[in-house]
C-alpha cells in the first residue's frame, strides 16, 4: 500500500509541470494584456505603458517570464494580483471556503440521492421504475444549468417564497468568520437563525450544482450493480437465505462500489473547479466567479495560480479516491 | 416420504409467445440421507433444475411444477421471507466455482457467520465459536487465522471447503452440489470429495451430487438420475445402471468413460451436440444423434417406460445385452 502511495506521488510530480505549463501558456495565448484591458478604450501613454509592463514583468521573454513563475510557484509564492495588488494565495483562501461548502453540500445531496436512484434502477431493470429513474438521470444531465437554476429560483424562490433568492446569507447576521465555512462559523456563533439562513441559502445551489454528479452517480451505480448482481457471490448469498435488503445493501453495493467512488472522485475535483455557471447564477462568491473575472482581466497570476491551486485539490482528492479503494476492496489494500 | 419430491417440474426462459424450455417435467426425490446423482452433458439442465429448486430462477424465467415438495412443505408457492427460512439451513447448494461463489469484499468469517446469524439463535461468541468449529470440521488447517482471511487469499480447494463450511453450518437435510470438484486440481478434487462424503455420512444429509464423473457416482450414489437437453432420460438404482443401460445415451456416456474402451485406439464418442434452443427435433431429443433411431424416433416424444429396474425415456428401451428391443 506505502509502495503503492509514493508510485501514485511519483507520478504526481510532471503532472504538476505539466500544468503549469498548460495554464501559462493558455492564458497567455489570448490576445490583449493586463494593461490594455485595465486602460480599455482610453488612450495609453506609451511611455507609460512600458513602464507599467516592465513593472509587471511582462517585457521579458515568455521562457523567463515561465521561469520566474515556476521558481515562484514552487517556493510557494503564487504572486500578487495584478488588480488588486493583493495575494493570489490570500484572495483564493477566502473565496475558496465558500466554494467548498457548496461543493460539499451538492455531494451530500447528489452522492445518496445518485446511488439510490442507481440502485433502485438495477433492481428494477427493465421496469417503469428503471426506465422512469434513468430518465430523469438523463434529463438532469443535458439540461442547461443555467436554465434548471434559473427555473428552480423561479419556482421556490419566486412563487413559493420558500428558499432566497441568492447569496450565502441574509445581510441581517453578522457572523465572526473563524474557518469561512459558514455552516460551521454560525454554529460556532451559536446563532441557529444565522445557520437556519444558511442553510436555506444552500439548498438550491446545492440542488442545482448537484444534478450532474447526481445523474453520472446515478448511471454509475445502475451499471455497476447489474454487473455485480450476476456474480456467483451473488447466486450464493442468496442460496444462504439472506434477504433481498441485505444481499443489495451488504454484498452487491460493497462490490459496485468501485467505480462509483472513481467517478465520486472526478466529481468532487469538478465541482471544485467548476461551479462557475452556479456561482454566478446564485451570486455565490466563490473561486469560480473569481476565476472568470480574472481570465476577462487578463490577470494572470491570479488565472496561473488559481488553476494551479484547483489542479492541486483535484489531484489530492484523486489520490483520497485510491485510499479509499484500498478501504473498498481487499485486493488492492493486500497488493504490493 | 421422500425428503424431496419433484413432480414434473420445467423452466421456461425466453418471451411468452416464443418459451424457450431449458427444463421439461423432470421427476426427481430423494430420501433421507441418500446420495443422489445427476449426470448429463453440459447444457441438458442440470443445474437449472437445482437452481428452480433453491429458488434462485429470476424473471423472465419461469418455473412450474406439479410438486415440489420437500420435507413435506410445498416449496414453489411458499412466500419468499418463508422459503428463506428454509434456503441456506434445510437445503444448502454448493457451486463448482468456489473461488468466484465467496464474496472478494469479506473475510471467510463473516461469510460464514452471516448464514448462521441468518438461521440460528448463536450471538455474540458462540457465533466466532461455532465457525471455527465448521472451518474444523472441513479440515481447514490453521483455521483460526483463516476466520480474517479474505477469499483472494485461500487456494480454489480452500475456497471449497469454506463453502463446503458455509453449506453445512446449520446442518442441512439436502446438500446440492454442483459439480463440486470440477474447477478444482485434480490432486484436490479427491480431497473435497471424501470430505463431502465423509460430512454427508456423520451429518446424515440427503445429497444430490451433480456431476460429469461418472465413477464417483457409481462409488457413492444409490441413485442416478441421467438428464439430456432438459429431460430426465433414465432414473436407475446405481447397481443397474453401470451393467444394464437402458437408454441408449447413457449406454453412450458408460461408453465414453476412459476406463470402459481399454485396447481402442480411440475413445468412444456420441457424435453431434445438445440440441440448443433453436435446433430442438420433434420426436426424441436424442434422435439425431441416435444409434438405433428408428421412425418413429423422429415424429413421436417419448414418455418415461419401465425398463427392468430402471425408467428409460426411450421407444425401444435397451435389453440386458445393450441391444435395443425393436418390435
Amino acid at each position: 500500500m506505502i509502495r503503492f502511495l509514493l508510485r501514485r506521488i511519483g507520478v504526481v510530480i510532471p503532472t504538476f509541470l505539466g500544468i503549469t505549463l498548460l495554464s501559462f501558456s493558455l492564458i497567455h495565448m489570448i490576445p490583449g494584456d493586463p494593461i490594455l484591458v485595465m486602460m480599455g478604450e482610453r488612450h495609453i501613454d506609451p511611455e507609460f505603458y512600458k513602464l507599467a509592463m516592465h513593472n509587471l514583468g511582462l517585457d521579458q521573454p515568455l521562457y523567463l517570464q515561465y521561469w520566474h513563475y515556476l521558481v515562484n510557484a514552487l517556493h510557494g509564492n503564487l504572486g500578487l494580483s495584478v488588480r488588486s495588488q493583493v495575494p493570489v494565495m490570500q484572495e483564493f483562501l477566502a473565496l475558496f471556503p465558500a466554494t467548498v461548502e457548496l461543493s460539499f453540500c451538492a455531494m451530500l445531496f447528489a452522492v445518496p440521492v445518485g446511488l439510490a436512484a442507481g440502485m433502485i434502477a438495477a433492481m428494477r431493470r427493465g421496469k417503469v421504475a428503471d426506465h422512469g429513474v434513468m430518465g430523469i438521470a438523463l434529463t438532469g444531465y443535458s439540461m442547461p444549468i443555467f436554465w434548471w437554476g434559473l427555473m428552480l429560483i423561479m419556482l421556490f424562490s419566486v412563487k413559493l417564497g420558500w428558499t432566497p433568492v441568492s447569496g450565502r446569507i441574509d445581510l441581517l447576521y453578522d457572523i465572526q468568520p473563524v474557518t469561512g465555512l459558514l455552516l460551521v462559523d454560525s454554529l460556532l456563533a451559536h446563532d441557529m437563525d444565522a445557520f437556519k439562513s444558511v442553510v436555506m441559502h444552500l439548498i438550491l445551489p446545492s440542488i442545482v450544482l448537484g444534478t450532474i454528479p447526481m445523474a453520472v452517480i446515478a448511471r454509475m451505480t445502475r451499471s455497476a450493480m447489474l454487473e455485480v448482481l450476476r456474480e456467483d457471490y451473488i447466486r450464493t448469498a442468496r442460496a444462504k437465505g439472506l434477504s433481498m435488503a441485505r444481499i443489495v445493501l451488504i454484498h452487491a453495493l460493497r462490490n459496485a462500489l468501485m467505480p462509483v467512488v472513481t467517478v465520486i472522485g472526478l466529481q468532487v475535483g469538478t465541482l471544485l473547479a467548476g461551479a462557475v455557471l452556479t456561482e454566478s447564477i446564485f451570486s455565490w462568491p466563490g473561486v469560480g466567479s473569481w476565476l472568470i473575472n480574472a481570465i476577462g482581466a487578463r490577470d494572470y497570476p491570479v488565472v496561473q495560480g488559481g488553476i494551479l491551486l484547483i489542479a492541486t485539490l483535484i489531484i489530492l482528492v484523486n489520490l483520497l479516491v485510491d485510499i479509499l479503494y484500498g478501504v473498498i476492496n481487499p485486493r488492492i489494500r493486500h497488493a504490493r | 416420504m421422500a425428503l424431496l419430491e419433484i413432480n414434473k417440474l420445467s423452466v421456461e426462459f425466453g418471451s411468452a409467445a416464443h418459451p424457450f424450455r431449458a427444463v421439461s417435467n423432470v421427476d426427481l426425490s430423494v430420501d433421507a440421507g441418500d446420495i443422489v446423482g445427476v449426470v448429463g452433458e453440459s447444457g441438458s439442465g442440470k443445474s437449472v433444475t437445482m437452481l428452480a429448486l433453491m429458488g434462485l430462477i429470476d424473471a423472465p424465467g419461469r418455473v412450474t411444477a406439479d410438486a415440489l415438495n420437500f420435507d413435506g412443505k410445498p416449496l414453489l408457492n411458499m412466500k419468499p421471507a418463508q422459503k428463506r427460512q428454509i434456503v441456506g439451513r434445510d437445503i444448502s447448494m454448493i457451486f463448482q466455482d468456489a473461488l468466484t461463489s465467496l464474496n472478494p469484499a469479506y473475510t471467510v468469517g463473516f461469510q460464514l457467520i452471516e448464514t448462521l446469524r441468518q438461521h440460528t439463535p448463536l450471538r455474540g461468541d458462540a457465533l466466532k465459536q461455532r465457525a471455527l468449529e465448521l472451518l474444523e470440521l472441513v479440515e481447514i488447517p490453521d483455521a483460526k487465522s483463516r476466520l480474517n482471511a479474505y477469499p483472494h487469499q485461500l487456494s480454489g480447494g480452500m475456497s471449497q471447503r469454506v463453502m463446503i463450511a458455509i453449506a453445512i453450518a446449520c446442518n442441512p437435510k439436502l446438500l446440492i452440489a454442483d459439480e463440486p470438484t470440477t474447477a478444482l486440481d485434480v490432486t484436490v478434487q479427491q480431497q473435497i470429495m471424501e470430505l463431502l462424503l465423509n460430512l454427508q455420512k456423520s451429518q446424515g444429509m440427503g445429497l444430490i451430487l451433480i456431476t460429469h464423473d461418472l465413477a464417483v457416482v457409481a462409488e457413492v450414489a444409490q441413485h442416478v438420475v441421467v438428464m439430456y437437453a432438459g429431460e430426465v432420460v433414465e432414473k436407475s438404482p446405481v447397481t443397474e445402471i453401470f451393467d444394464r443401460p437402458r437408454h441408449p445415451y447413457t449406454q453412450a456416456l458408460l461408453a465414453s468413460i476412459p476406463e470402459h474402451s481399454k485396447g481402442a485406439e480411440r475413445l468412444h464418442t456420441l457424435p453431434g451436440v445438445v440440441p440448443g434452443q433453436y435446433d430442438r427435433p420433434s420426436g426424441c431429443l436424442l434422435s439425431p444423434r441416435c444409434p438405433y433411431v428408428q421412425d418413429r424416433c423422429r415424429t413421436e416424444h417419448p414418455d418415461l417406460y419401465p425398463a427392468g429396474a430402471a425408467v428409460a425415456r426411450c421407444f425401444y428401451a435397451l435389453d440386458d445385452a445393450g441391444r435395443p428391443t425393436h418390435v
